[in-house]
């Protein structure tokens, strides 16, 4: 009778294993609406962020057109963000090609705009798609779509290292500001990734997002990657930047992801100078109403 | 030059309607929003590129004018997504071809809808435009 029980359990959670195991979501992404209703997503892996992710909402949830998710710049007061004198005056020195501020593509001056590293947090807010996360007890390692670039948080229970001029204190070692910034990542729960991140580039390197917002080599940025179950994640995004705002403000609020099969072929998205030369050459130039940028 | 361009445009335009902007949010600033011209195109040349592909096509007139077009679509990334491919047009291929001109008149344009010469319908890429 035992024996039959214990049997019978094995049946009834096979399922629920060979999900986990491969790792796939439990729902196809080509399944009806119906049929993912139907079917029970499995509740999250333990400490596990690892899969091909893209926005739930649609692959161009992440584009970020109009600046970060959470704070669009469609000149509503409530998302402008909390700017200090000198954030505002970067704002205005920047001449971006979106939002409310968007001035002729000849004209921008968007650090993109001459390819140069989209640099951290601002992987996050600009062509945020397929997004590729690999783990293992070290470390984990994001892969982003635009630019084929990627970033590593350390899992190894490293100390965050201290902001200095021009770079950060690992113990007593000084190292430079990095684009992509010094990362480390603490699970705060099963199911809850917090990530630190400092030592990234000033202000006149990198922007926050595409509708000019800065961002400092002061600013602290926290994530939370919470994983809601299989095949869901929310990601929240904090930026502390205290030369350009007067307080910490949310980028991202819970921006879903949705897990993607492991086969997926995650397309190249890049940024080539001689393609954007050829672009002003024969549209931006011309709808800017100039003969050159 | 511009009063050829006048006469084509006259001749060609087959919808032009104001109507809600389509692309709030995505570098408005040289666009016409709310406009839009529909034309029948040849292409000339078909650039698959970052951040933008570009389609460039020629149009005639009744008066036998061709005005030459370039309109920019959206990303490869998003155009993938939109049904194109690196392959979808080359020179020669007549197409439909509706655009958002530019402010300035110049034969420029934001890409919206382009049925290819199969008779297939697809958008312009654009963010606004991409469904799940």
């Amino acid at each position: 009778m035992v024996h039959r029980v214990i049997v019978l359990m094995l049946i009834l959670a096979a399922p629920a294993f060979s999900s986990i195991a491969l790792a796939q979501p439990a729902t196809s992404p080509r399944a009806g609406a119906a049929a993912q209703e139907a079917v029970p997503v499995p509740a999250a892996p333990r400490h596990d962020i690892s899969g091909t992710w893209e926005p739930a909402n649609g692959p161009a949830d992440g584009v970020q057109a109009n600046g970060v998710k959470a704070m669009p710049a469609d000149g509503k007061p409530e998302h402008e963000p909390p700017y200090t004198p000198l954030g505002l005056e970067t704002f205005k020195a920047h001449k971006p090609l979106e939002g409310y501020a968007a001035v002729l593509p000849a004209f921008f001056n968007d650090p993109r705009d001459k390819c140069e590293p989209i640099g951290f947090p601002r992987a996050n807010f600009y062509n945020f798609r397929q997004t590729q996360i690999l783990q293992n007890g070290y470390k984990v390692v994001i892969l982003y779509e635009y630019a084929q670039t990627w970033r590593v948080i350390w899992t190894d229970g490293r100390q965050l290292p201290k902001l200095a001029d021009g770079g950060v204190f690992v113990g007593k070692e000084f190292k430079e500001s990095r684009y992509y910034g010094y990362s480390v990542g603490q699970w705060v729960d099963d199911t809850t990734l917090v990530v630190q991140t400092v030592g990234m580039m000033p202000e006149d390197k990198v922007w926050l997002d595409t509708a000019g917002r800065p961002i400092s080599d002061a600013v602290r940025v926290e994530e939370r990657f919470h994983r809601i179950d299989h095949d869901h994640m929310e990601l929240t995004v904090t930026i502390d930047d205290p030369k350009m705002y007067t307080r910490p403000w949310l980028a991202m609020n819970k921006f879903p992801l949705k897990l993607q099969s492991p086969h997926t072929d995650v397309m190249e998205m890049y940024c080539s100078p001689s393609e954007l030369e050829q672009y002003y050459k024969v549209f931006g130039n011309a709808a800017s109403g100039v003969d050159s940028k | 030059m511009k009063k050829r361009f006048s006469s084509a445009l006259a001749l060609i335009v087959l919808s032009w309607f104001a109507c809600l902007p389509l692309f709030a949010h995505h570098g408005e600033a040289a666009f016409s929003s709310g406009n839009k011209i529909t034309m029948k195109a040849t292409v000339t040349d078909w650039y698959w590129a970052n951040p933008h592909c570009i389609l460039q096509f020629d149009v005639k007139g009744d008066d036998g004018q061709v005005v030459h077009w370039a309109a920019e679509t959206s990303a490869p990334a998003s155009m993938i997504n939109a049904g194109w491919t690196k392959r979808s047009l080359k020179p020669g291929d007549q197409v439909t071809i509706t655009v958002e001109p530019v402010k300035n008149g110049r034969p420029l344009g934001r890409v919206l809808e382009v049925v290819f010469p199969s008779g297939q319908k697809v958008t312009g890429g654009f963010s606004s435009q991409l469904k799940e």
